[in-house]
Formats: structure tokens, C-alpha cells, sequence
């Protein structure tokens, strides 16, 4: 009696193994390191980078080990996170500004056989990394009204068209366009044309006499799809300029239905960061100069694009700016009539007109486009006290990304054509829409937690884990002796699981996260604990020792999924509805609530039967 | 064992074990339960909640010092750097100093940047963190050191409480629904109360004592939720298994038994869950303080609650034999037949 058949021995076994090979990667304390990578991703960096900025470390006196390629960028290992921003310093100033990219990093030390099976350790919270957290709330009501503004262009011009003359066009309320007309007979005109060439509006037609009107409004699926289309564009641009700021693994991810969270783990300077993240305008439209243009009102601008600095060089372009990139609300790739490539390209309404006001007397004159990538310099400035402080100075590096002859008058949509390839389009395309945030967005809430608090919230959490741990061992033991002693083994193998699988979802591990294992240990054991006084229970009724354990177990098992089942559904909640530190409660929460009813079962269970199982057996020691 | 040889209970024993008469206290317990909640909605409504940044929205800052600072010189610091209603209070230790800004000022610093973004201006964004920490490091002769600062909109607080509020209604629905599937309405209703009874008290507890309800609070509530139940479900489970099983007894007596049987557990898992929040609360440092807090005084009340509350409304509700019938299966049926 109580045998375990030989494959729930091994099922165990190997769970067992992958739990403690999976959770081994958090053995290894990554290594303080910084990480050197190209400003733009055609740049490579090679062994000669690496070993400048060795050379520069050496001159520094800064100790490092463990150089090495990394696909497109370079890992430096450092003895103590104190030097990482001394060596991020001395690095930056040996390889000069304008071409790398110097970040902080943690190098991981898990062995390659390790990492080749997918064991990484677990990641930390900022709560526990130190870090910034940024959540930032998109306008979408501007995109709507934007785009109906345009709309409202579009009605004027159609409504000149069709020689149905409108007392007023305008924007109400953000949300529907009301055209107004003195006779009844003007607005039916204008309802029937605007249906037919507008049919993108919902047109009603509104009012009595003397205040009839032209209503035209979204659909409810067409503002929604506008709002998606703006937090999507702002979180393309936003990933832009956090890979600017040359962070590891950084995190720009929507939440809810106009939110974007930015999270920036090991970044202090919240000011560098927010200016990097709110820049705007990285985009300029000006004419080319007239040859005979006097230097002062032209300026000179190189190509971005490598071949065509090679083959062109630059152009001189007008000072003045038509447009700058805020005011371009699309840019597509896709081919003419031709089958040749093209980018389309879609301004706001505001644009558009100034975009028309600059080009229809230039038709037959090029127009360029520049691409603006602005970068912080750290500068060292001594006041008249002689105290150094560290300002971070902004420098705007422009380039020409595009040059082409204007065919026509422009207006809010036009074409670019005489590209060389689909790619070109493609990525001229991309280069467009990264500049421009599709809608605004501001700050509504931030998070900077230090790395000391960090270090220290990481060390009150072990702590309290240990302690917490040892208590339940000790009171196990002391209840249910034998028993006690199994289901401790339980328990370890249970934390063990659980930091496994932890690891292989790639999960976050927070200070509530911490909190969660620990009150995961104290409810852990219940399973246990329910079944041991179960059993204790059937001794008392008589039965022997061999059933009384059967029958403990087996009568234990309903009411361990039932409890265990319902709070797994309030971890469930509390994950859906909670946010961050929350959900990462939530999910060790309910990790540990699967593990510990694997390991308090069977786990328990194996134990007991291979001390117990199939033996004469006297007296339990419970 | 088996049913044949079930016996009422004589003498206080049943097979062979002395049953604690618990239900003898339950008019008693009830008026306690009944006095307990009455007091914790007076103390919510006298008090109200007093809800942390999370919900609020506001800026709280957490600076080091090198040395202990004057708590009043660094209030005084602040207000003549233009700080209006800055609340200072030592954080864990004496040179930890969190600072705590009125929502209006998160509100003032939001409204500046949607102007600075609709301005298009960008070049200067000064946070007043930094501003915080320039004012304090030229009063201080050692280091000041940023340890961490949050900032919330408020919009955003209000959100949050809401989805907390309805996250914790939900719970409640789901497992009643969850229950009443298991065993019987009877039991959901005794679940979902003694659940209701642990989670005012627990809110009441925050509000009498007037300690900050934040977003970690909010999950400790809601853990609470799941201990109690946890603890409710199993007493639950014995009960319906004890109806089951006694034949000539009261419902009285059988929960008597029931409670009796699984006191045991009851105890040690309180006692080990205890254990470990007490670990959390002594050494898990101040950032979830109210977080273990909250989930002793949980594990207290829902100890309590799983004994008298869920019991005590299953014989209010009169829990019947044939309430708990296993429902007879129709192959149970066909194989009787000839």
C-alpha cells in the first residue's frame, strides 16, 4: 500500500531537475557592464571599438574583463556597478558623441549551456532595479477634430464646386462638421454632393428656417480606428526616441486605450529622459535655394543617406521652413501608375494650406525634406565659484533626406516619386512618421526610484523571505515531526518550481512580487497541513496507519482544489484590474498557488510513500 | 467510516472525540460580528479612507540624508522655497525623509506640459524633483541623495479606485457564483458574508486608525479576500461532508463537529501565515508596511470570520439535510435495474 507506480516517481524526478536547472540563472549575480552601439543601425561596431574603448578604460584606470561582440554592439564588464558611469564617461569621450551610443547594462553571467536551453533569470521591477517609469496619456480628441478639419477643407472645396454657395463650415465640438446654407434648396444640392463625394461622413441634414444646416459626423468605429492609428503612431515615435537614449531593454507598451507606459530601467537623470521622450518636430520641408540666393537667407545640408553623399553631396536649401514634421499626419509607401516607388504623404489641414501657399508659384523648383535627429551632449560648465556641473547641452544634427521637383501645386496630400527603390520609399516612409506624434501626449504619472532604495528593497525582501521560510520549517517540524520534515521538502521544491517558472514566463519580479512568494510559503503549506491533520484525524478513528495515510490524502485532495481554485480566481482579478507592482503580486500569487498544489500533493505524497509505502508500519510519527 | 455506524453525538464526543460546542457563542459572536462592522462603517464614514497617492494623484518624494535631518527644518526649507502644503515625515529611518506634495501641484506640473506641448517647447523641463532636491542639498552639509519620486495625475488616482472598487465587487460575485456551483447557495451566501465582514473590517481598520490605503493595500484586501475564503471553503467542505455522513444530529451539532474536525488546521495555517507576514512586516521595510498590515489583521478576522460568520449564517439561513443531498445520477438508476 502506498506505492507510487515508477512514472510518478519520474514525473517528479524530472520536474524536479527542469525546476532547478530553470531556476539556476538566478544563482549567477549579473555583471555591472556598459554597452557601446551605433547612433544609426547601418553603423557597425567592430573589434576596433572595443578595443578603443579598452584603451580609454585602461587610461581611466578603471578595471574591465570580458570584452565582446555582441551582434551590432559591444559589451564591456565592469568589477563594481560604482564604475559603470565613470566607464560610460570615459568611453563616450574616447569614441566621441556623434556615432555611439554608450548605455548601462547588466551582463548576464548564466553559463552558455544554460542560456542555450532558455534559462535566463528572472527580471527585476524598477522597484528593485531603480529605474524610471513614465505613463503618458495621448490627446486623441485632437487626431478627431484634426482630421475633421480636413474634412472641412475638403467640403469647402467640393461645395464651391457644385456652386452651393455656405454661410459657414466649421468644427463643432470636436466632433462633427456643421455646414450652414441660406436656402433649402443650396442644402439639399450640398447633402447630395456631400454624400457622394464624402462618403467617409455620416451627412444629416439639420434645423428649419433660417438656420439650416449640414451635419457630418465619424462613425463611432472610424473614431476608434483614428485613436487607435494615434497611439500606435505615438508609440512607433516614442520607441524612436527611447533607443536614442541608449538604454537596455527598455519597455514602450500601450495600456488601455490611450495610454503608453515608458519604462527605463537604471536611468536617474528624469529630465534627460523627458526631453528626449517629449522632443517634437524632427522633420523640416524647405525649397532649394535659388543658385543666386544670397548665403545669408540659404544654408548647406548634406545627405543622410551614405550613396547619395557620395554621389550628390548636399544642397543649398532656403532658410525659411514651410513645414516642420508635427504637421505631417501620414506617410505610406506604395507605387504609381507606373509601378514605380512612391511615398504618399498626408499633412494636416493647417499644413496643407501652408504647404499650398509655398508651392503653387514654385512649381518646377526642388523641394527638400531634412531629417532632424537632436542629441545630448553632457558638458561640463564651471560656474564663477568654480563648482563643475554636468548640463546637458542639445545639438540638432540636420540631414537632406529627400530633394524633389515640385510637378504641382501641393496641398494636403501629395506624392514623392523618382525614389530609387521600394526600399528607399519604404524607409523614407518610416523616417516621416517618426517624427511626428500623431496626437499630443503629456505626463500624468512618473515613477523614480533610486538605485539605492532598489539595492536596499531587494535586500529587505530576501530577508524577509529567509526569515519567513525558516519560521514555517521550524513549526512544521515541531507539529508533525516525520510529516513535517516531508512537507518541508515540499516546500523548498515548491519555491523552487515557482522561481522556475517565474523565469521561463519571463515574469517581473517586484517587492509585492517578493511579498507574494512570501505569503506564498505561509498558504503553501495549508495543503499539507490539511492533509496531515486529515490523517491524523483517521489514526483517531482507528484505521490503521497504511489507510489512515490513503485516506488522508485522498479525503484532502476535493477541498485543496476547491480552496486553492477560488483564490486562484481573486489572483486572477487582482491581475486584470491592478497595474505594475499589483499585477506582479498577482502573478506569483497565482504561480504559487499551481506549484504548491504540485508539490504539496504529489511532491508530499512521494515522499511519505517512499518512506512509509509498502512496509508494516506501527506508529506514525505525525 | 462508513455511514451505517455514523452515532449521534453523545456527551459532547462524537467517535470518540470531545466537539467543541462553538455554535453555543454564536448569538454572542453574532452581535460582536454585527458590532465590529457597524464600528468600521462608522469609522469609514467619520474618517473616510485615507487613500495614498496611487488614488489620489499628488507627488511624494523620498530622499537620503548622510545624517538624521530635522523633520521641521526640512518642512520649513521647503515652504520658503515655495513648497505650499508640503507634508514631511521620516520613511523607515531617520535619515529617510519622504516628502509628500498636494495633488494640485502633479495637477499644475501636468497642465504645464500639455502647454509646453502644445507650445512646442521642450527645451527646459525642470521636475520638481529636481527643484526638491536642488532646495535640500543647498541647506544640507552632507549628500542628498534622490531615492525615489512618484508622481500621479489625478484622473489617473480616480481611475484606479474605481477599477479597485469594481475589482472587489467582482471577486465577490465570482466566487459566490462559484460556490453556489460547488455546493449550494446556503454556503455562497455564508461565504460572500463572511467575506463582506473581513474586508470592512479590515477597510475600517485603515480608516479608524487612519493609515494610508494604497494600491499595495488594495491587493492585500484583496488577498485577504482569498485567505478567508480559502479558510471558509474548507470548513464548508467539512460541513457538507459531515451532512452527509452523521446521521441523527442537529445542523447545530454538526457544525459544532465540523469546526471541531478542521480547528486544527484553522490554527496551524493561520498560525504559519501569520508567521510569515509578521517576517514581512519586521524586515520587509517600510514600502509594504500597510501591506502586511493589512494582511494580519485579514488573517485575524478571517480566521475569525470562516468559524462564526459562515457557520453562523448557514444556520440562520436553516441549512437542511436536503440541502446537500447528492443529487441522484440517472446511471445510479439503471444499474438498480433488473
Amino acid at each position: 500500500m502506498n506505492r507510487y507506480p515508477l512514472w510518478k516517481y519520474l514525473l517528479i524526478l524530472v520536474v524536479l531537475v527542469l525546476g532547478f536547472v530553470y531556476a539556476m540563472p538566478n544563482l549567477y549575480a549579473p555583471d555591472p557592464a556598459v554597452q557601446i552601439s551605433g547612433q544609426s543601425s547601418a553603423l557597425e561596431v567592430g573589434q576596433n571599438v572595443l578595443s578603443r574603448a579598452e584603451k580609454a578604460l585602461d587610461d581611466a584606470g578603471i578595471d574591465h574583463f570580458g570584452g565582446e561582440l555582441q551582434g551590432k554592439s559591444v559589451l564591456l564588464r565592469l568589477n563594481s556597478s560604482e564604475d559603470q558611469l565613470p566607464a560610460k564617461r570615459a568611453i563616450q569621450q574616447a569614441l566621441g558623441h556623434s556615432d555611439y551610443v554608450v548605455a548601462l547594462n547588466l551582463a548576464s553571467t548564466t553559463p552558455h549551456w544554460l542560456a542555450d536551453i532558455g534559462g535566463k533569470p528572472m527580471k527585476l521591477g524598477l522597484d528593485l532595479a531603480g529605474g524610471v517609469h513614465f505613463l503618458m496619456e495621448v490627446d486623441t480628441s485632437t487626431v478627431v477634430k484634426t482630421n475633421l478639419e480636413g474634412y472641412a477643407a475638403d467640403v469647402k472645396t467640393e461645395l464651391r464646386g457644385v456652386k452651393a454657395p455656405y454661410r459657414s463650415v466649421e468644427v463643432v465640438d470636436n466632433r462633427e462638421i456643421v455646414a450652414r446654407f441660406r436656402t433649402e434648396e443650396l442644402r439639399d444640392r450640398a447633402v447630395r454632393t456631400l454624400r457622394k463625394e464624402i462618403p467617409q461622413l455620416q451627412w444629416q441634414q439639420s434645423g428649419n428656417d433660417g438656420n439650416l444646416a449640414v451635419r457630418g459626423t465619424l462613425t463611432e468605429q472610424e473614431i476608434k480606428q483614428l485613436e487607435d492609428y494615434a497611439v500606435t503612431q505615438n508609440l512607433t515615435t516614442l520607441r524612436n526616441r527611447v533607443n536614442e537614449l541608449g538604454v537596455a531593454e527598455p519597455i514602450v507598451q500601450r495600456q488601455g486605450r490611450d495610454r503608453i507606459v515608458v519604462e527605463l530601467p537604471g536611468v536617474q537623470d528624469t529630465a534627460e529622459a523627458k526631453r528626449i521622450i517629449g522632443k517634437t518636430a524632427n522633420l523640416e520641408y524647405r525649397m532649394e535655394a535659388k543658385p543666386n540666393a544670397l548665403t545669408t537667407t540659404k544654408s548647406y545640408f548634406e545627405y543622410r543617406n551614405e550613396q547619395d553623399r557620395q554621389a550628390y553631396g548636399g544642397a543649398w536649401l532656403e532658410r525659411k521652413i514651410i513645414i516642420t514634421g508635427e504637421r505631417v499626419a501620414d506617410a505610406r509607401a506604395g507605387y504609381d501608375e507606373n509601378g514605380f516607388p512612391k511615398v504618399d504623404i498626408t499633412l494636416d489641414s493647417r499644413g496643407g494650406e501652408m504647404m499650398h501657399r509655398a508651392t503653387w508659384k514654385n512649381v518646377g523648383r526642388r523641394m527638400g525634406t531634412l531629417f532632424i535627429e537632436s542629441r545630448f551632449t553632457p558638458e561640463t560648465r564651471v560656474d564663477a565659484d568654480g563648482n563643475e556641473t554636468v548640463v546637458q547641452k542639445r545639438t540638432d544634427d540636420k540631414k537632406l533626406i529627400n530633394l524633389a521637383t515640385v510637378q504641382s501645386a501641393l496641398g494636403r496630400q501629395f506624392q514623392t516619386t523618382g525614389l530609387g527603390s521600394p526600399a528607399e520609399a519604404q524607409e523614407l516612409a518610416l523616417l516621416l512618421r517618426a517624427g511626428a506624434l500623431a496626437a499630443p501626449m503629456y505626463f500624468v504619472e512618473e515613477r523614480v526610484i533610486g538605485p539605492s532604495l532598489g539595492a536596499d528593497n531587494v535586500k529587505v525582501g530576501v530577508t524577509s523571505v529567509q526569515i519567513g521560510l525558516l519560521a514555517v520549517l521550524i513549526c512544521m517540524l515541531l507539529f508533525y515531526r516525520v510529516f513535517g520534515l516531508a512537507a518541508n521538502i515540499a516546500l523548498a521544491f515548491n519555491l523552487t518550481l515557482l522561481v522556475a517558472v517565474m523565469s521561463i514566463l519571463g515574469a517581473t519580479l517586484t517587492l509585492p512580487g517578493i511579498a507574494g512568494i512570501v505569503l506564498t510559503v505561509g498558504m503553501a503549506v495549508d495543503a499539507n497541513v490539511l492533509i496531515f491533520s486529515r490523517i491524523r484525524e483517521e489514526l483517531r478513528n482507528g484505521l490503521p496507519p497504511q489507510s489512515a495515510i490513503s485516506a488522508g490524502f485522498d479525503n484532502a485532495f476535493s477541498t485543496i482544489v476547491d480552496a486553492n481554485i477560488t483564490t486562484l480566481i481573486v489572483a486572477v482579478i487582482l491581475y486584470a484590474i491592478g497595474s505594475g507592482p499589483v499585477q506582479g503580486f498577482a502573478v506569483t500569487l497565482s504561480v504559487g498557488i499551481l506549484t504548491s498544489m504540485f508539490s504539496a500533493i504529489m511532491g508530499t505524497r512521494a515522499i511519505i510513500n517512499i518512506f512509509y509505502g509498502g512496509r508494516r508500519v506501527q506508529k506514525l510519527w505525525i | 467510516m462508513s455511514e451505517s455506524n455514523a452515532k449521534d453525538i453523545k456527551d459532547n464526543e462524537y467517535m470518540g472525540r470531545r466537539i467543541y460546542d462553538f455554535m453555543r457563542w454564536r448569538r454572542f459572536a453574532a452581535a460582536f460580528s454585527v458590532l465590529l462592522v457597524m464600528g468600521s462603517i462608522a469609522a469609514l464614514v467619520v474618517n473616510g479612507l485615507k487613500f495614498g497617492l496611487d488614488f489620489t494623484g499628488g507627488t511624494q518624494i523620498e530622499v537620503g540624508y548622510e545624517y538624521a535631518p530635522l523633520i521641521d527644518d526640512v518642512r520649513n526649507e521647503l515652504q520658503q522655497a515655495g513648497f505650499e502644503g508640503a507634508t514631511v515625515v521620516n520613511f523607515g529611518s531617520d535619515t529617510e525623509v519622504l516628502i509628500k506634495l498636494p495633488p494640485e501641484v502633479a495637477e499644475e506640473e501636468i497642465a504645464q506640459e500639455i502647454q509646453e506641448e502644445r507650445l512646442r517647447e521642450q527645451e527646459e523641463v525642470n521636475s520638481i524633483a529636481d527643484e526638491v532636491l536642488t532646495v535640500l542639498s543647498q541647506h544640507s552639509d552632507g549628500n542628498v541623495t534622490l531615492r525615489r519620486v512618484e508622481m500621479v495625475g489625478p484622473q489617473i488616482g480616480e481611475e484606479l479606485r474605481d477599477d479597485g472598487g469594481l475589482g472587489m465587487l467582482f471577486a465577490l460575485v465570482v466566487v459566490m457564483a462559484y460556490v453556489a456551483l460547488r455546493f449550494q447557495y446556503k454556503f455562497s451566501i455564508g461565504a460572500v458574508t463572511a467575506l463582506a465582514h473581513d474586508v470592512i473590517i479590515v477597510l475600517g481598520f485603515f480608516a479608524f486608525f487612519k493609515l494610508d490605503f494604497d494600491l499595495t493595500v488594495l491587493a492585500a484586501v484583496l488577498a485577504v479576500i482569498g485567505y478567508s475564503l480559502n479558510d471558509t471553503i474548507v470548513v464548508a467542505d467539512r460541513i457538507r461532508e459531515n451532512f452527509r455522513k452523521v446521521r441523527k444530529a442537529e445542523a447545530e451539532e454538526i457544525i459544532n463537529i465540523s469546526l471541531t474536525q478542521t480547528l486544527g488546521r484553522t490554527l496551524m495555517t493561520s498560525a504559519t501565515t501569520l508567521l510569515v507576514l509578521m517576517a514581512l512586516q519586521f524586515y520587509g521595510g517600510e514600502m509594504i508596511h500597510n501591506f502586511s498590515l493589512a494582511l494580519i489583521v485579514g488573517v485575524w478576522v478571517g480566521t475569525y470570520s470562516s468559524i462564526y460568520v459562515a457557520a453562523n449564517t448557514l444556520l440562520l439561513l436553516k441549512v437542511t439535510k436536503e440541502d446537500l443531498m447528492v443529487p441522484v445520477k440517472e446511471g445510479a438508476v439503471l444499474d438498480d435495474m433488473p
